[in-house]
Order: C-alpha cells, then sequence, then structure tokens
C-alpha cells in the first residue's frame, strides 16, 4: 500500500479542476473548492480501479478527510 | 441464473427516434456553471432529447416501428409478436403493446404484452421474444423498447434531472433455422429496489398530499414524491460489483473470447460508470466501445438499440457483426448478451418533432 501522502497526489490528479499542493491529507475533502457529489462518483471509481477496494455510501459519511478515506482503503485492501 | 442460449432467430433491424427538442446540459441552470462543466465532463452527457407533452413512450416506439417494417417488407399481417419494455407506459392501465398492435394494424391474433424493466430491459427483451420465436411456431416479432424518463424527473433535482433522455426504438426478430446462437446471461438483485425508485402513485403508497408536495433531500436536491428518485453511489457501486463478473462469466460459459468481440454495446449509464466497466474487463482498443450518451443522455432501456444504430449502422448494415450486449441498472437488474449480426437494416435516426 503506497502511503498517505503519495494516495492524496494520485486522487487529486483525478480532479482535474483541482490545482495540485493545494490538498493534503488532513484536508476535508467536502472543502476541496466547488466540490459537489460528482467527486464522490470519482473517489469510488479511483479507488476501485487502483486498488480494487470498492467504497460504499457509508464509508463516504463516516469520512471527513482524505486520509480517513485512506485508511478505510488501507484497511479493505488487506481484508 | 446460469448462461443460457437462444437458438435459431436473427435479427433483422434496428431502428430509433429520439424527440427534435434537445436540452443542452450547459445550459442546466439549476447548479452553478463550474459544476455543470464537472457533471458533463465525468458523466459524458453534454445534450439529451426531451418529449414534448404531446409525445408518449408509445409515440416514440410507433415510428421506429412503421418504418422498419417497411423497410423490411414485414407485411403487418407477418407479425406474430409485439413486446414493449418501458417504465413510463402511455398509461398505467392498458399495456403500451396492446395499443401498439392496434395502432400498427397488426392482426388480432398477436401476442402482445409489456416488460416493466429500465436499463437491462433490451437485453431481456431480446430473451424473451427470442425464445417465443426459436420454436418456429411464431416467426416474426417486435421489440418495441422506450422510456420517457424525463416525465418523472424534477428539474430541481441535480442529481437525476441531467443524466436522463427520452427515445424509442424497434427491433425486429425472426425465426430462422440457420441463424448463430445467442448466449444470454442475466441477473436481479431487489435489495436495490430503493437506489431508483418513484415512491409515490404504485398501490405501495398510493397519492396523498405529499405526492406533489416539493420536498428539499439536500442542496441541489428538491423534488416531489411522484418523481425519480436516484442513488448515485448506490448505484455505481452496484454497477462496479455485477456487471463486468457478469460479463465474463457469459464469455467463459460461451467459450468465446473479448478480443474477438467488434463491438461492445454497454447501457449508457454515465461516462464513469461504463469506463469502469471497460477497464475491469481490459478492453485496451477503445474504439470498441461505443457511446451515445453525449448526445442522448442516459435513455433507459432504449440506449443499447440507439448507441447501436446511431454510433455502427454501416459496420452493422453492411457485413457480418459479433456484439456484446449489455444492459444494466434499476430494479436491480442486469443482462448480457453475445449475439452475431448478419448485414442487418440500420434505419438512420428518426427526429420526431
Amino acid at each position: 500500500m503506497i502511503s498517505a501522502e503519495e494516495f492524496t497526489d494520485q486522487l487529486v490528479a483525478e480532479f482535474e479542476e483541482v490545482e495540485p499542493g493545494t490538498v493534503f491529507p488532513d484536508t476535508n475533502y467536502r472543502e476541496i473548492k466547488n466540490w459537489s457529489s460528482m467527486y464522490a462518483l470519482i473517489i469510488i471509481a479511483f479507488v476501485d480501479a487502483n486498488f480494487d477496494v470498492q467504497l460504499n455510501a457509508d464509508d463516504l459519511k463516516n469520512t471527513q478527510t482524505v486520509r480517513d478515506l485512506y485508511n478505510i482503503v488501507a484497511e479493505k485492501a488487506k481484508a | 441464473m446460469s448462461v443460457v442460449s437462444v437458438h435459431s432467430i436473427s435479427l433483422r433491424g434496428i431502428a430509433a427516434a429520439v424527440p427534435v427538442l434537445t436540452y443542452s446540459n450547459l445550459e442546466y441552470g439549476h447548479i452553478e456553471m463550474p459544476e455543470r462543466e464537472l457533471f458533463i465532463k465525468t458523466t459524458g452527457i453534454r445534450e439529451r432529447r426531451v418529449a414534448g407533452k404531446h409525445q408518449s413512450t408509445s409515440d416514440l416506439c410507433y415510428e421506429p416501428a412503421v418504418q422498419l417494417m417497411n423497410k423490411l417488407g414485414w407485411e403487418k399481417e407477418s407479425i406474430d409478436a409485439v413486446i414493449v419494455v418501458t417504465q413510463s407506459p402511455d398509461y398505467f392501465i392498458p399495456g403500451s403493446a396492446v395499443i401498439l398492435q392496434n395502432r400498427l394494424g397488426l392482426n388480432k391474433s398477436c401476442l402482445a404484452f409489456d416488460i416493466n424493466l429500465g436499463c437491462s430491459g433490451y437485453v431481456y427483451g431480446l430473451y424473451v421474444l427470442g425464445n417465443l420465436l426459436s420454436s418456429g411456431q411464431l416467426k416474426r416479432g417486435l421489440l418495441l423498447v422506450g422510456d420517457k424518463s424525463t416525465v418523472s424527473t424534477a428539474y430541481t433535482d441535480k442529481s437525476a434531472y441531467p443524466l436522463f433522455g427520452d427515445a424509442g426504438s424497434a427491433t425486429a426478430l425472426e425465426y430462422d433455422p440457420s441463424a448463430g446462437t445467442m448466449y444470454f446471461n442475466m441477473g436481479s438483485d431487489g435489495s436495490g429496489k430503493d437506489a431508483i425508485n418513484i415512491e409515490h402513485g404504485g398501490s405501495r403508497n398510493g397519492i396523498d398530499e405529499t405526492t406533489f408536495q416539493l420536498m428539499e433531500i439536500e442542496p441541489g436536491i428538491a423534488r416531489e414524491k411522484r418523481h425519480l428518485k436516484l442513488d448515485g453511489v448506490g448505484i455505481f457501486n452496484f454497477a462496479l460489483r455485477e456487471v463486468a463478473p457478469n460479463i465474463r462469466g457469459l464469455y467463459e460459459a460461451a467459450g468465446q473470447t473479448l478480443e474477438n468481440t467488434d463491438f461492445f454495446v454497454f447501457h449508457q449509464a454515465n461516462r464513469l460508470i461504463n469506463e469502469s466497466v471497460r477497464k475491469k474487463l481490459k478492453i485496451t482498443d477503445t474504439r470498441k466501445v461505443l457511446y451515445s450518451l453525449e448526445k442522448y443522455g442516459n435513455t433507459s432501456s432504449a440506449s443499447i438499440p440507439l448507441t447501436m444504430i446511431t454510433e455502427a449502422a454501416e459496420a452493422l448494415a453492411s457485413g457480418e457483426l459479433r456484439l456484446c450486449l449489455c444492459g444494466f441498472g434499476v430494479g436491480f437488474s442486469w443482462g448480457s448478451v453475445l449475439l452475431h449480426t448478419k448485414s442487418i437494416v440500420c434505419l438512420p435516426l428518426i427526429e420526431l418533432p
């Protein structure tokens, strides 16, 4: 599993409208500029394609920061 | 269900119709411009066709049916069965297939009934009609597939309104002992019934004082209980979970390989979902995976035939093709089919004023 920092950088690369270097592991991802529900789908697609892990609605509901997401993905990837 | 086959059925032709009225999602004023642009980029849906008050689902299927019969030289009297697949029938009762039997001037001896399925419905329709005809007792059938989805979406619901377009289609199937085998793999999971749902109007909840009451669910999402609700995350996860394994299972049982398939025509859900499925299946030649959703949006059960005629008409008309079609969505319900076409009639897209 990659580090939380690498995870964050790779995820942000999927958000084409977001400038690199503006989002960190401890950023609340819902506070990313112009956040919309589309980003949730982009996160799910990114995690599925790269880690073969599925994030459900509760996973998203229960997370605030990118690191929270990372922890869930790391946990599920182990299982 | 395991993989099943249907024999002695030839797909002779396809026609499809959309309303001429075009809505651009770039002009969807309910959300701000950056969100509109992100929506278009992510879903791939730039424009949609929207039926007017004067256009019903059977209207959208009638014209393709008439033109297809004419082009094939099929006499009205030669049609033995007509099936309509829709979730936006003209009326609660009677079914739309019976209405179209009469309007198309088909015999009274013609079998006519509806199938209540959405995004998966084209594949199910091919299976049911194919089975009806495969013994050779009935020879010719019309599969009429379409939805006026926009009748039940709320302008104030950004999670549903900009996704859907209206369309109707007609597919001609005929008994033909020399035709190749079609392989089907289908599934259902009603635990997803709430993911795409119209709560009010049916026998569960009927109609009451809240049916027409606009309620805010979350910012940007307000609708009435007569409107369609759509849980984007739930649907996406369903598609990621079920679609690729279903298609892999189909190929395995049929003893075929993805490499030998000429075109993959998936239900036009949205680009992010369909691309995820493509990548899971490791289909690297993107030209083989057809898209029409940029121009027509998610057209429910009509999306597969609509995409076939708008994106691959020349290839379908001029030679033999191996196709993989796959529908998935509301229910949840899903299904895929492998079939072989041979110079079929492909009418140009009909635009209805």
